[in-house]
């Protein structure tokens, strides 16, 4: 352009000018608009594509699009497609731009040599290399054939912590590469999350995931929230609750917490942490009292006429304990809880509950678990049952005894939540539930977190399951699980216990060959008596042509249990020098798991530690900047630990599923390439596996056998050679003989003709289409959204849903039909896919003998029990009873006011050097730690920090580790807002800014004020902000049936200031203990 | 078109600041843990476009039913938590557009209110125009910001980003006239369930900036919520404002010519 | 109880979830009222509770970005330029040529170092030329900018001529424009931050053009008294004697209107400046009209009167500035303003500002500071 023509351009677009011409003499529109302006274009228009996504963060799965921009991601938004999440996305949802593309991910691999003090780079592949080389050396040196005379085939050596955060293909191969190399402490989230409600609804209805989906909830008439931040923790999924509400729903919390929950809901109860067995006993106690219980529904579908063996003796009869404790040993014998005459097998939960039980000291042998399901025919068939339900020992009977003094004034007692606010929810509750009405539960880890956590979800489950809830539209239990796979990790297990679809790993003792496993584990009726056929289906897809009916479908390659190889486990066997190697494949435990010292203590203990992540968490950097640093425990240079870091790829470099709270499994796609050496965890493992299996290639080592025969021959692609997701999601579903992918389960069959990664998620690559990618708009489905991605199992989203119709198969209430029975077609049909054989006739009752499915009859909707019942009772699968009943947690400052026996009698509890408990209740001391303690979470961040910690956006939000104290205890301690405070408990000490709110209540319990306090655990000392971690505070008290962490009530004591810095830390926590004369035996013992 | 905030149904997840970040590429705001119960953003600025208010008040909201055990004795007054999104109004009548000198500021064929970054040179003035406290300098960058409405979303029909984001409804965004009618109809179903403390704020064409393009459902006074409780754009008295500096200017005039007719002729020799 | 149905053929009654309702489907427990709220068991307010008037005490408004010395100094050397251009006039036509020179050469300075002020103080310097970009009525600063633009050549020309020599008719012509720019000068700068939404500024907006104007004449004549012979000043001894105790009396009489927006004028660093300006104005204005024919009392009274009226506007800017950080500076007039309204309306409150009983605002409890 020449100047002169510049510069008459200039002119004519001198706004003043403008002014005049555009009609704009103010100059305030149109005349001053700039070219930048005009020219103005959003990214999501000129990006070269969309991508469609989920998001990385919670269970909700809400679904995500992401912008693409010269391959590069430029926006993450909210997918207006979901039927979920319907385009909206919560704080971190909507800071996953900044989590994938932020400046805070690492793109390098990182080695830390033995006693070194810093850092140095590594090269991708020789890192991957050396990891193989130490994966074999260790393994080979610690391997065991036996232990104690018993065949096991394993290594204890080496453990591996994470999987909530992966996709389910990532999990799958990580779960088959280390059970085919021996490596049987492989665990994740789930354990420290929410393990207690596979346990809790699986023993009740016989799957251990939410019965219910989040859009079902706008059906409801009622909404309890108890244990969970609904809108805090599941803030999208939340927007069912309001649409509820603006039905006309009442939505109740309790909390021990007014949380943002709380201000949305209609009844706020404040409850004592810990205490809600004794607030839903006191419920049921209401409905049974007042008989409120839903007659038809009890009858037909639940247990409630079950006979109980004589031998049965329940707590309320024995001071708190029921029948069956072997006190020494802190174990229950649960064989006088079984069904009179009839031995049965839990669906899931603890079915190996007898294991540690010495065999011959119990009552009966039928109890074993090598007996169940299987005795003589003549134990299969009807259980004894008395449908007047006046039989004194019929299940209806037993629990009216047990909860009868659960009453208004006892629920004050333990709670602390006076009898009209209680009475209140009561009503709420019956008169909400019905023919025509229907109550939900949702819950979260406020329950799963407890020494009794399992028997938290049990109480819920009684309850919805005496209001007639199960299975109906609007009804349910709605477990919101934690991570974006939370779900999916449980079902494709990165557990210990578990093999894919919960089918149970192998114990020693017991499971010698295929046949014992299957007699030991299957049930003779219901779906689990298919079990040969999924078991034998996943050794071929593990083990492909080597598995065959000789030898017992390389049966023999898994390793073996002998007992609980938990992650606390493992921390508890690093510290002793068992474990030598460990994989944290997107966990942190130095800030998420209970007993933050003993978790990084323990880690200074290994020879090598393989961390991959997205940023340097605290459980890669401990070594050099730990708190035990700090305080002198720790020295860098004397910590022999080799440390790996490797960069890992996010959800948006990756195709993968994730399965979300309801079971939903939901395909994301890669948006473009990782960066740098950041890989998938599905890489890693693939190549980690090709790099092992190649080295030890040509080993006639039997130990070798597993791996070498092992399936591995994943097809990739890309420069980076990205194994095919989908390829591995194929074998997750499964083939037949020739290769042709299955569309059910019921196909699989137990001669090696099919193989399947997971029965479970058989149907998922039907007809060999990507069923999980499936993504019909919301507005072109009904409210099911049933071609929206796909549910395990079989696509139903409902589960029991059989329940929703009454004996005869009509909806029990014209407003509340979900499936029903087309007498004309003779078929189920409905909104959802019937959980129930859709041939099977409401009138159908199976003939004597029958076995499998066949053996349940047309009322039986609960198709995963044994009896196709709910269990209002659980004769077995439950290491700490057969009911649910009111124990305080580990450390309390209440003596339980139920019974003389203060704590669950078989609660898991170690006492060791750094896991010193506070006393409890009168016990001498207690009042040095006086104060209750929760922990929770806030909407802001995400668990243990490492993806909103290290986000700018969200770290703003919520820049400091904080403590919420009510006025009442600020007044007393003289804690001022925005100061700081010291809490202190007997294992450790942190500090926190002050928060000062009347959201938090003292409660008083037996004319005792109890103050309560809450801390959010997400912060750790790396990131953008950083602070001391909640879990410093925590001990190691488990729940006995799965193991899970009491981080959810205990005690402490909180004072004004900062703490002390160095060893002075380590002084001041000694000086308290010394005060309240806490010693090895504190809190020690089943009777105490 | 504007924004409907119904702060009644707002969970204060800040889904909308963080989305409005991120849309906007607005830098992070400090990391100061304020005690103002959850609200560490503290107010709109230059790099926070939409700003979550958190209350803590002891008295109820409608018949909720809160937390507070009788034993304490404070359910006897109630206790209720009030969460609330601001975000730049959008006025009718926009005292920052109306100072603007270099036309930075301009009205959108949205009738939005949006700065320009190209042409802002940073003269500071909209800042104190502004009655709600909404526009503000950026440091290190000397430019003014704030909530453009998400005009380049808009200009292909998106929905802002915050709007989108959130989970409840809260923010719902559409042509002012029919988010008008939807308050009236909110608020007259929220009077009519007993939740008298309801009430619509900014939403009249007849206030002191001819209503806002973004108005909000309040349950408290605006002040409560950190907002003005009748805000007049200030050019309002721009006209009377230029009269009186004519005025003065004259009187200027006239006292200096008063002063030099008083201090009497002046001879270049007087002094001699 | 929800209304919502799923019949067999489908879902009826759907609701957003926008138009839930908390506290209304609140479930009553036996003998106990349905709705807690309505029958008293909750009590208002404690009798004596001050009304709270903000959010955790936080300003409503954001603090001005303007700083000091650039905009109270430009406020200044503004006034004194504008003014100080017509005094240039004045004593051009009188003959008083050394005033008349001294003065020109004075417009010119302030007006430059005000320019440079202005640009110091612009967030984007570079982008100065785009104030005129655009004419804005309804902007101060853009009625300013041209003015300027006009203003500040004129001063520089009018100044350039009578030093050199050079050009007298331009010169001439230069100083009749700057004489005829320089009152709008002097005195736009009142509407420039009184139009503005800070209480201490917007509040006086009636006020300011004259205290502006008085300010700006007791500058330029103190000035001129400092920087012209006693024989050529005595116009100026009166102006600036005058000017300067208008100056104080029109800035009381302006507090006095602001009702509690005065207190921003008696606190902290404005009540210091204003002390101070009114102290120098006062002294000024007596040393001045007493000085007889004394060169070094009208010096000092001069340049009393001169940092009295730059003290003015110091202070004037920092009360705007302090003002704007108290919510209950922009809250209370606008109460006031509100209740006159109702009061005016009459009985009935207007059915968008319900202001029954249980609709008083309350303290925000989270603080406990
Ligand atoms: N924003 C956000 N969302 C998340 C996560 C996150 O970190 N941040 N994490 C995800 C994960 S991993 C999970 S598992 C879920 C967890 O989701 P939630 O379980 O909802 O999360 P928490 O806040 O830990 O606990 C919930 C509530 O339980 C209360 N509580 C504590 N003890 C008790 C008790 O004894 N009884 C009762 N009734 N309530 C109690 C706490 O006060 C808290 O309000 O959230 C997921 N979503
Ligand atoms: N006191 C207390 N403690 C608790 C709880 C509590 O309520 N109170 N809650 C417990 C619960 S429910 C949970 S789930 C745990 C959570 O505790 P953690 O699981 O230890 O916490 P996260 O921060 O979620 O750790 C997951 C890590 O995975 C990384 N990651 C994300 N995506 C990927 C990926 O694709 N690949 C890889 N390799 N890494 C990835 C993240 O950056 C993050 O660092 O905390 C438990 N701890
Ligand atoms: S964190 Fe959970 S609720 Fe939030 S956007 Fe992601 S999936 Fe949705
Ligand atoms: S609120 Fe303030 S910034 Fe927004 S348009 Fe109105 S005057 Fe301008
Ligand atoms: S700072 Fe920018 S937007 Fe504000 S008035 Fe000045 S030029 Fe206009
Ligand atoms: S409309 Fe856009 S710019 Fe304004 S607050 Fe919302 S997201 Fe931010
Ligand atoms: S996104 Fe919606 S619900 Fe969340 S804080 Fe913002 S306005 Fe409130
Ligand atoms: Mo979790």
């Amino acid at each position: 352009m020449s100047p002169r023509s510049a510069k008459s351009k200039l002119l004519a677009n001198w706004p003043v000018l403008h002014q005049l011409r555009h009609g704009d003499p103010f100059g305030r529109g149109i005349a001053v608009k700039s070219e930048t302006s005009a020219k103005l274009q959003p990214r999501t228009i000129t990006a070269d594509k969309v991508v469609k996504s989920v998001c990385p963060y919670c269970g909700v799965g809400c679904g995500q699009n992401v912008y693409v921009k010269n391959e590069k991601v430029v926006q993450i938004e909210g997918d207006p497609d979901s039927p979920i999440s319907r385009g909206r996305l919560c704080p971190k949802g909507s800071a996953s731009l900044e989590l994938t593309t932020g400046p805070s991910r690492r793109h390098h691999v990182m080695y830390r040599r033995p006693h070194s003090a810093e850092w140095e780079r590594l090269p991708l592949d020789q890192a991957l290399d050396m990891v193989a080389d130490r994966v074999i050396k260790t393994r080979r040196e610690h391997w065991e054939w036996e232990h104690e005379g018993k065949y096991v085939r394993r290594t204890m050596s080496i453990a591996s912590l994470g999987g909530a955060t992966l996709d389910n293909e990532e999990n799958y191969l990580i779960k088959k590469l280390w059970t085919a190399l021996g490596i049987v402490q492989v665990e994740n989230q789930a354990r420290v999350c929410h393990s207690s409600t596979v346990a809790g609804l699986g023993t009740s209805f016989g799957r251990g995931g939410a019965t219910t989906f989040m859009q079902d909830l706008q059906h409801s008439d009622c909404i309890v929230i108890e244990g969970s931040s609904f809108a805090e923790a599941h803030p999208v999924g939340f927007q069912w609750v309001m649409e509820a509400k603006a039905r006309g729903a009442t939505v109740v919390h309790v909390d021990p917490r007014f949380s943002r929950t709380s201000a949305l809901a209609d009844l706020h109860v404040p409850i004592r942490a810990g205490s809600d067995i004794a607030f839903l006993g006191g419920i049921i106690n209401y409905v049974l009292q007042n008989d409120k219980w839903f007659h038809e529904y009890v009858l037909n579908f639940t247990n409630a006429s079950h006979i109980i063996r004589e031998e049965f003796a329940d707590a309320e009869d024995l001071g708190g304990v029921f029948s069956g404790l072997d006190a020494e040993k802190g174990h229950y014998d649960t064989g006088t809880w079984q069904y009179e005459g009839m031995p049965v097998q839990s669906a899931s939960g603890n079915r190996d509950a007898q294991y540690d039980r010495p065999r011959k000291s119990s009552v009966s042998g039928s109890g074993k678990p090598e007996s169940h399901g299987s005795g003589g025919a003549g134990l299969a068939g009807e259980p004894e049952r008395d449908l007047t339900l006046r039989h004194p020992r019929c299940v209806f009977q037993i629990l009216k005894h047990h909860y009868e003094r659960y009453t208004p004034e006892m629920v004050r007692d333990i709670c602390g939540v006076e009898p009209e606010l209680f009475l209140r929810v009561c009503t709420a509750v019956t008169e909400n539930s019905g023919r025509d009405k229907t109550t939900a539960f949702a819950y979260a880890v406020g329950w799963t977190q407890h020494t009794t956590g399992a028997q938290f979800i049990r109480a819920c489950s009684v309850l919805q399951l005496l209001l007639g809830n199960i299975g109906r539209p609007g009804g349910g239990i709605q477990a919101l699980r934690g991570h974006a796979s939370i779900q999916g990790s449980t079902d494709i297990p990165t557990l210990f216990n578990l093999l894919p679809g919960y089918l149970p790993m192998p114990h020693a003792h017991e499971h010698e060959s295929l046949d014992d496993y299957v007699r030991g584990e299957g049930t003779e009726k219901g779906f689990w008596g298919s079990m040969r056929n999924y078991m034998v289906s996943l050794l071929k897809a593990w083990w492909g042509p080597a598995a065959s009916a000789d030898n017992d479908f390389c049966f023999g390659y898994l390793p073996r249990l002998t007992g609980s190889h938990s992650t606390y486990d493992t921390v508890m066997a690093q510290l002793d020098g068992k474990v030598k190697g460990y994989f944290l494949m997107g966990e942190n435990p130095a800030v998420g798991s209970a007993n933050g010292k003993m978790q990084r203590l323990g880690m200074a203990n290994l020879e090598w530690l393989v961390v991959r992540d997205f940023s340097l968490i605290e459980s890669a950097t401990w070594w050099k900047d730990s708190p035990e640093v700090a305080t002198g425990e720790l020295r860098t240079e004397d910590i022999a630990t080799e440390v790996f870091f490797f960069p890992a790829a996010s959800h948006t470099e990756k195709n993968g599923s994730f399965t979300n709270t309801n079971r939903l499994l939901q395909w994301h796609w890669e948006a473009v390439e990782p960066e740098g050496e950041a890989r998938s965890d599905l890489w890693f493992m693939y190549h980690l596996g090709r790099k092992i299996r190649q080295k030890l290639a040509g080993s006639t080592d039997p130990v070798d056998a597993p791996v070498l025969e092992l399936t591995w021959d994943y097809p990739t692609e890309g420069r980076i050679e990205e194994p095919k997701a989908q390829a591995v999601l194929a074998e997750i579903n499964g083939f037949d003989a020739d290769g042709s992918p299955l569309a059910s389960y019921q196909q699989l069959n137990d001669d090696g003709s099919t193989a399947c990664g997971c029965w479970i998620y058989c149907g998922v690559y039907a007809d060999g289409i990507n069923q999980a990618a499936r993504r019909k708009p919301d507005k072109e489905q009904d409210w099911v959204g049933a071609e929206w991605c796909w549910a395990w199992p079989a696509n139903r989203r409902e589960l029991y849903n059989r329940a929703s119709a009454d004996p005869e198969g009509k909806p029990w209430g014209y407003n509340k039909a979900l499936i029903w029975w087309d007498e004309d077609k003779a078929l189920w049909t409905g909104h959802d896919i019937p959980d129930f054989d859709a041939t099977k006739s409401p009138y159908y009752r199976p003939p004597a003998g029958a076995r499998a499915a066949e053996a349940l009859s047309g009322i039986d909707p609960f198709i995963m029990q044994a009896d196709g019942k709910g269990w209002l009772y659980v004769p077995a699968g439950l290491t700490d009873g057969p009911l649910p009943t009111h124990y305080e947690p580990q450390e309390s400052p209440v003596t339980n006011p139920l019974y003389k026996q203060q704590r669950n009698p078989v609660r898991q509890h170690f006492s060791r050097e750094h896991n010193r408990y506070n006393p409890s209740g009168d016990e001498q001391g207690a009042d040095v730690y006086p104060v209750v303690v929760t922990t929770y979470r806030l909407t802001e961040h995400f668990t243990a920090g490492g993806m909103s910690r290290w986000v700018s956006y969200l770290s703003e939000l919520q820049p400091e580790m904080f403590v919420e104290v009510s006025p009442e205890l600020a007044a007393e301690r003289g804690l001022e807002n925005g100061g700081w405070a010291t809490i202190i408990t007997a294992r450790n000490a942190i500090e926190a800014r002050v928060l000062v709110t009347p959201r938090m209540v003292p409660v008083r319990i037996d004319g005792k004020v109890v103050h309560q306090i809450a801390l959010p655990f997400h912060w750790g000392h790396n990131g953008y902000t950083q602070g001391d971690s909640a879990n410093d505070l925590t001990s190691l008290a488990l729940d006995p049936n799965v193991h899970i962490q009491e981080v959810k009530a205990l005690t402490a004591e909180i004072r004004a200031g900062r703490r002390p810095r160095g060893p002075a830390l380590v002084e001041l926590v000694e000086q308290y203990r010394e005060r309240a004369g806490v010693t090895a035996q504190t809190g020690m013992g089943a009777l105490s | 078109m504007g924004f409907f905030t119904d702060t009644s149904v707002c969970i204060g997840c800040k889904a909308c600041e963080v989305a409005c970040k991120e849309w906007n590429h607005v830098p992070e705001d400090g990391l100061v843990f304020t005690g103002m119960s959850y609200d560490n953003t503290q107010g709109l600025s230059a790099d926070t476009w939409r700003h979550v208010a958190f209350i803590e008040q002891r008295k109820p909201l409608a018949g909720q039913v809160p937390g507070r055990d009788e034993t304490t004795g404070a359910v006897a007054e109630g206790l209720r938590w009030l969460m609330a999104s601001d975000v730049c109004k959008h006025c009718t009548e926009a005292a920052c557009l109306d100072v603007c000198p270099t036309g930075a500021l301009f009205r959108t064929e949205f009738g939005t209110v949006v700065v320009q970054e190209d042409v802002c040179n940073g003269c500071g003035y909209c800042v104190p125009a502004c009655p709600y406290g909404v526009i503000d300098k950026r440091h290190g960058d000397g430019r003014m910001w704030k909530c453009t409405l998400c005009y380049d979303r808009l200009s292909v029909g998106t929905e802002p980003a915050c709007a989108k984001a959130c989970p409840t409804d809260s923010i719902q965004f559409g042509p002012l006239e029919e988010l008008r009618q939807r308050a009236d109809r909110r608020l007259q179903q929220m009077h009519a369930s007993g939740v008298t403390d309801a009430r619509l704020y900014g939403h009249d064409p007849n206030d002191g900036v001819g209503g806002d393009g973004a108005f909000f459902l309040l349950l408290d006074e605006p002040e409560v919520y950190g907002l003005p409780p009748d805000p007049v754009v200030t050019t309002r008295d721009l006209p009377a404002m230029w009269k009186l500096v004519g005025v003065a200017a004259v009187s200027l005039v006239s006292s200096i010519a008063a002063s030099f007719l008083a201090g009497g002729s002046y001879r270049a020799g007087a002094r001699k | 109880m929800s209304i919502s149905e799923v019949t067999k053929d489908g879902v009826h009654n759907g609701r957003p979830p926008g138009e839930a309702t908390t506290g209304v489907n609140v479930p009553g427990g036996p003998g106990t009222p349905d709705h807690p709220g309505a029958d008293g068991r909750y009590q208002r307010r404690r009798r004596g509770e001050p009304t709270p008037t903000s959010y955790y005490g936080q300003p409503i408004l954001n603090k001005p970005v303007w700083g000091a010395p650039d905009i109270p100094g430009y406020l200044f050397l503004g006034g004194l330029a504008g003014a100080g251009s017509v005094i240039s006039a004045a004593a051009q036509l009188t003959a008083r040529c050394r005033l008349a020179r001294a003065s020109k050469v004075a417009n010119a300075t302030a007006i430059g170092l005000s320019l440079v002020a202005l640009v110091h103080d612009l967030g984007r310097r570079g982008r100065f030329l785009n104030m005129l970009r655009v004419f804005k009525v309804t902007s101060p600063m853009s009625v300013g900018s041209w003015l300027l633009a006009g203003f500040a050549p004129a001063t520089m020309a009018s100044a350039f001529c009578d030093v050199t020599g050079l050009l007298r008719p331009v010169g001439a012509l230069a100083t009749t424009g700057a004489a005829v720019l320089g009152p709008g000068v002097a005195t736009y700068t009142a509407a420039l931050i009184s139009d503005t939404a800070v209480p201490a500024w917007h509040e006086g907006h009636r006020m300011m053009p004259f205290v502006f104007a008085s300010s700006a004449a007791a500058s330029a004549a103190g000035l001129g008294l400092v920087a012209a012979p006693v024989a050529e000043t005595a116009p100026l001894k009166l102006l600036a004697g005058c000017a300067a105790l208008g100056e104080l009396a029109l800035t009381k009489t302006m507090e006095e209107r602001m009702g509690v927006v005065k207190e921003a004028y008696h606190q902290g660093k404005a009540q210091k400046l204003m002390r101070g300006s009114e102290v120098l104005l006062a002294a000024g204005a007596a040393i001045v009209l007493t000085s007889g024919r004394s060169r070094a009392r009208r010096t000092v009274g001069g340049l009393s009167v001169l940092a009295g009226s730059a003290l003015t506007r110091f202070g004037i800017f920092e009360a705007g500035v302090a003002s704007a950080q108290d919510p209950k500076y922009t809250v209370g007039p606008q109460r006031e303003r509100l209740k006159n309204r109702q009061d005016i309306a009459g009985a009935q409150p207007a059915p968008t500002q319900r202001l029954d009983a249980t609709a008083l605002p309350e303290a925000p409890l989270g603080g406990y500071q």
